[in-house]
């Protein structure tokens, strides 16, 4: 019996090029995973990348990765998870059909877990690297050993975890769009699939840092003598 | 000769409400979510880019009348052509069969009312033509001369062209591409009527998912390679710079793997288009129904593992160009039962040459050589000789050109009458895709004998004994661009004068030849239940209904 | 058809709290340990764990907060191609990338043997 009939009138969130409410929440899921592929790619690229050069040139990429320290990665990893935790909570909440303010709170705080990782990363990090001199292209005095690679390896420091960021960027955005949408009621367990697409997001960009870490930071080890 | 178009005094006297006249004024089409009318908006973005890119094409060919150029400064020829394969490829090629064709049909064929994410299909034409204005405003502001495949070091670090926007136009171009795909994707698996089974789909929907599997695997990879280089030259980094440790050809690693399968982005798309017209004009079923559906997977597959093929005079290792030069081999094996199933269709089949079937003709000849001298290029030994040189450009142009815009043409007017709900004069088209043919061979196939020769591809001179064989091919030129006039002139008119089509001119089968032409906005009153296979039309010796 | 499609979705199914508390508190313990371990000393062992380690939160965050445990074969198909197609594009550049100073002996098939010993 088609879930539409049920309803009698279009359900909540329901678009008319669809049949039923599960085909739409199906349609969803599936466009997002299919969208999280090509992020795999498009993230992939810069992999791929820093695979090879750190074949290539792998005492440059461990004196680079010392330069790097362990633990604000540690740390930001570890928020990264937290905000998962939060986000996964927050889609449960509305899928239990929870208050709207107990889901709104999962969302902002998932969304100061995610503003906190930039802060850490932004403030301390870069800031700090940047007062270093370790930023190829815009403030570059490093002149210890392995120089040439070195260059490379922040390259890839810069860019990976910039990307990154940019995607914890757009990240909040969507939250805060999440938020103003819970605020007005549009969710419930019979529709709550933007916030449950919008998770998938979210832990996929969890996901790429949670091997930027290691691949970064901890590259030969941090033990004496390495 | 048979009777493949109907009776027109059977056919309605006018076109009804439909899609096109459901709502008037600007807003309601830059505003719309219907597949259809988007679609409509592709088609003029994209014969737009098709003769920005022509007339750097047509420059290009008079310049090469003379032995010294007739026309630009070596820095200016570098200009045309690397502004020619770009707009081409990346705005023109890419987007022509799916965007178009694919947005109207798609949702037709499998008997839906609209692809899964209309406003993100809207919003995939509103990023295709942002991406098309930063590379038009790149172009009038002179362009870049790095050829489109935009290698480092001299894109990064030497070249004072407008690379950055040129990159930026591309990468925003490519995501509009993902989005398509992925709607297609989506759309197929999710939104088939009742009883389409997968292996009742016509092949052109196989076609477009296995080309849609490309747009979301490969796309994204020229994006990052891009967006890589932005950096490196706005930086002065060197991630290509083999001073820093950087290898130029990582960057070739990375445009070739989005490149090479964007080939089959290009072919694929036109590949379905020809199984629908070979069926429809030789009112046959396809012989082999699921080679033909698997074989488009397997070039999809198959694609992604030959780019090397592209890098075999760079410096790449041997040991990896053998392997490349391997599996290169393998994926012309699909291609090939492609065209054996196609000709298998057309023996004993009730033959009609209208327009379409003329383009599907003409594909089916030209991709075959297109084909068989990539085998030349495949083999490492002979492209070590070829490579570089016009036998290539022959090569991919009669792929591009010979197939993927005689299909993109093909299926325009085959599927004519249903966008419009009018008929064109098959005359005139008839006589354009005759220009286009003759046109095509004389400017292409003296390239092969060119790059046999060994005249270099990409420069603005070359010595006087290639002269004759370059003015023949600039001579077929024009033919070609006459030919690409005529059918803007005569579509344009039908669209206001021709005769009404009504639902079916061709007597052919599948979904979209069921409803009105135009079709309803909402496309079907009731969503149909498919019982039949896909190109059931009567077995040829048995009665006709 | 809605029938089918309402099997296969996984939005129906609600994860308990505890299963999502248990996955966040082994997320947090394996962070630590791969912390942990970069300070010994493992030689070339390191990256083998630290990525093996990567691989398993990977897959903790998939299954369970992405509720991919509990989602349509499609899916899980959709996500191992967009692995298995990164590992094409890395596998590939680097048989490049790793070969380029080998030695070409060309005596007939000789090719062949020779890459043949390299990896046996």
């Amino acid at each position: 019996m088609s879930e539409l009939a049920a309803h009698g009138a279009h359900p909540p969130g329901f678009a008319h090029q669809f049949e039923t409410v599960s085909q739409q929440r199906d349609a969803a899921t599936l466009g997002m995973w299919v969208f999280l592929v090509t992020e795999i790619l498009f993230f992939g690229g810069m992999f791929m990348s820093y695979t090879v050069y750190r074949a290539l040139h792998l005492q440059a990429f461990i004196t680079g990765s010392h330069l790097l320290e362990v633990q604000f990665g540690a740390t930001n990893t570890a928020v990264l998870i937290v905000s998962s935790l939060t986000m996964a909570m927050g889609i449960r909440s509305a899928q239990t059909g929870k208050s709207k303010n107990q889901t709104i709170l999962w969302l902002i705080l998932t969304m100061l877990l995610g503003a906190t990782f930039l802060f850490l990363k932004f403030r301390f990090e870069w800031y700090h690297d940047y007062v270093e001199g370790i930023v190829p292209g815009v403030s570059w005095h490093y002149h210890g050993s392995y120089a040439p690679g070195v260059q490379l390896f922040m390259c890839f420091y810069f860019f990976m975890t910039g990307l990154h960021a940019l995607h914890m960027v757009v990240g909040i955005g969507i939250l805060t769009v999440l938020i103003v949408l819970t605020a007005r009621n549009k969710f419930s367990p019979q529709y709550y699939a933007p916030l449950e697409i919008s998770g998938l997001y979210w832990h996929f960009v969890d996901i790429v840092w949670i091997f930027l870490f290691p691949l970064l930071y901890l590259i030969g080890g941090r033990y004496p003598g390495s | 000769m048979s009777t493949a178009i109907a009776d027109l005094h059977e056919t309605p006297a006018d076109l009804g409400v439909n899609y096109l006249n459901a709502s008037y004024g600007i807003r309601s089409w830059l505003l719309t979510k219907d597949h259809k009318r988007i679609g409509l908006l592709y088609l003029a973005t994209i014969t737009l880019m098709f003769f920005v890119g022509g007339t750097a094409a047509v420059l290009m060919r008079l310049h090469l009348i003379e032995p010294q150029g007739a026309l630009f400064e070596p820095e200016t020829y570098n200009k045309m052509f690397s502004t020619h394969g770009i707009i081409m490829v990346f705005f023109f090629l890419v987007h022509s069969i799916p965007a178009t064709l694919g947005n109207f049909l798609i949702p037709l064929m499998i008997g839906a009312r609209d692809v899964a994410f209309p406003k993100l299909n809207l919003m995939s034409w509103y990023i295709f033509i942002t991406g098309c204005a930063f590379a038009l405003y790149a172009t009038l502001s002179g362009g870049v001369d790095t050829g489109w495949t935009f290698y480092p070091p001299y894109s990064s670090s030497f070249s004072h062209t407008h690379v950055v926007a040129v990159a930026l136009g591309v990468f925003i171009a490519g995501f509009s591409s993902i989005l398509t795909g992925l709607n297609f994707i989506v759309t197929i698996h999710k939104m088939r009527a009742p009883g389409m089974t997968w292996f009742r789909l016509p092949l052109f929907i196989w076609a477009l998912y296995a080309t849609s599997l490309i747009f979301v695997l490969g796309t994204p990879v020229i994006a990052i390679t891009l967006f890589l280089l932005g950096l490196e030259r706005i930086l002065h980094v060197g991630i290509f710079d083999p001073a820093v440790g950087g290898d130029p050809l990582l960057f070739q690693h990375l445009f070739w793997f989005y490149s090479h399968p964007a080939v089959y982005i290009m072919i694929l798309p036109g590949m379905g288009v020809i199984s629908e017209l070979i069926t429809a004009f030789s009112r046959k079923k396809i012989f082999g129904y699921s080679f033909v559906a698997f074989s488009s997977l397997s070039i999809a597959v198959i694609s992604f593992v030959v780019w090397g093929h592209h890098m075999f005079v760079t410096g790449q290792s041997i040991y990896a160009g053998l392997v490349f030069s391997v599996l290169s081999f393998l994926v012309a094996i699909p291609s090939a039962i492609k065209v054996f199933n196609w000709t298998a269709t057309l023996y004993k089949g009730s033959i009609s040459y209208q327009a379409p079937m003329l383009y599907a003709l003409g594909f089916i000849g030209l991709f075959t050589i297109g084909g068989l001298t990539g085998l030349f290029l495949a083999s490492l030994a002979t492209d070590v000789h070829l490579n570089g040189t016009y036998f290539i450009v022959a090569h991919f142009h009669y792929i591009m050109v010979g197939g993927a815009v005689m299909a993109y043409l093909g299926g325009i007017h085959f599927w004519w009458p249903k966008i419009t709900g009018r008929l064109y004069p098959d005359y005139w088209a008839r006589v354009a895709a005759a220009l286009i043919f003759i046109g095509f061979n004389l400017t292409f196939f003296p390239q092969f004998v060119l790059g046999y020769l060994g005249m270099p591809r990409r420069y603005a001179v070359y010595p006087a004994e290639f002269q004759v064989l370059n003015v023949m091919s600039s001579a077929g030129a024009s033919i070609l661009g006459i030919g690409y006039v005529i059918p803007l002139i005569y579509l344009t008119w039908s669209m206001r004068y021709g005769p009404v089509a009504g639902p079916n001119p061709w007597r052919a089968k599948g979904l979209e030849w069921t409803i009105p032409s135009p079709p309803p906005t909402e496309n079907f009153e009731e969503i149909p239940i498919v019982t039949e296979e896909a190109y059931d039309y009567p077995s040829p010796g048995v009665a006709r209904v | 058809m809605s029938e089918h499609s309402q099997q296969a979705s996984n939005s129906e199914h609600v994860v308990p709290v505890s299963t999502y508390v248990a996955v966040f508190v082994a997320l947090i313990a394996l962070t630590a340990l791969t912390t942990g371990v970069a300070y010994i000393d493992l030689g070339k062992w390191n990256t083998v764990v630290a990525l093996l380690i990567a691989v398993i939160k990977m897959l903790l965050v998939v299954l369970f907060f992405m509720h991919v445990k509990y989602a349509a074969g499609l899916t899980r198909i959709a996500i191992l191609a967009g692995f298995f197609w990164l590992a094409i594009m890395i596998c590939l550049t680097l048989s490049d990338e790793l070969t380029r100073g080998w030695e070409i002996v060309s005596r007939g098939w000789g090719v062949i043997v020779p890459l043949a010993v390299r990896f046996f």
